[in-house]
């Protein structure tokens, strides 16, 4: 299953709390693709979810957000 | 159990600060961390089940003191609170901005499972009991217990 989940208006800490709790909803093996904006954002969403064991697929820059695929481990 | 743990002593009941510690209790549970967050006197304040006014509390001078403090509704801003009308508009402006409010930073930390515990004697003095605080408020304890949780992990107090 695809989720996208769109934090590129939010601030910290709702970005990352967004992101985890997206990921808890999902079974293994699902994928959250999730835009973001900003280095904050860029550097420790990736960084949570490998700690958490999930992996990161894609890392694509676009126009005005940041690409993030990640695959639930 | 995680290896990243994150304690937070929770002494004051000011709006901006209890803004400021969930923003880091939510901060840091979203990015893998364990998180305690134990509140003590006015911090209390904060976890009352009844977010108004009452008179809740075992005896006169406690009744009145829990009145005058109130719930999480009533807590004051730190500076320029403005008879009590500013925590309302900065939630407005949070709003406003993109910003989780206050109301969203402890509903995060609840879903991120955050440990949210009391301070046995702040809660003595005040004569309230732990029916008195939020459900989600799963254990009342004390110093050694507090220190056996944040053990080995970052502390910090908010006062």
């Amino acid at each position: 299953m695809h989720t996208t989940l769109d934090i590129t208006k939010d601030h910290c800490p709702m970005t990352f709390v967004k992101v985890k709790l997206g990921l808890s909803r999902l079974a293994s093996g699902d994928i959250l693709e999730v835009l973001l904006k900003g280095d904050e954002p860029l550097h420790n969403v990736p960084k949570a979810a490998v700690e958490q064991g999930h992996a990161v697929l894609e890392i694509t820059p676009g126009n005005d957000h940041i690409l993030v695929v990640i695959q639930k481990g | 159990m995680s290896e990243k743990k994150f304690s937070i002593i929770c002494f004051s009941g000011d709006f901006d600060k209890a803004v400021a510690a969930f923003t880091l209790a939510a901060g840091a549970a979203a990015v893998n961390y364990e998180v305690n967050v134990f509140f003590t006197f006015w911090g209390l304040n904060i976890l009352k089940k009844n977010a108004g006014r009452s008179l809740m509390g075992k005896g006169a001078l406690a009744r009145f003191f829990n009145f005058l403090m109130g719930g999480s509704k009533n807590l004051p801003l730190s500076r320029l609170n403005f008879g009590g009308i500013s925590p309302g508009l900065m939630t407005g402006m949070m709003k406003k901005r993109n910003v989780a409010t206050l109301e969203e930073l402890i509903d995060s930390s609840k879903a991120l499972g955050v440990r949210l515990i009391a301070c046995e004697m702040a809660m003595h003095i005040l004569g309230i009991v732990k029916e008195d605080l939020i459900d989600d408020v799963k254990e009342v304890i004390g110093v050694p217990t507090f220190l056996d949780y944040s053990k080995d992990g970052q502390v910090v107090f908010i006062s």
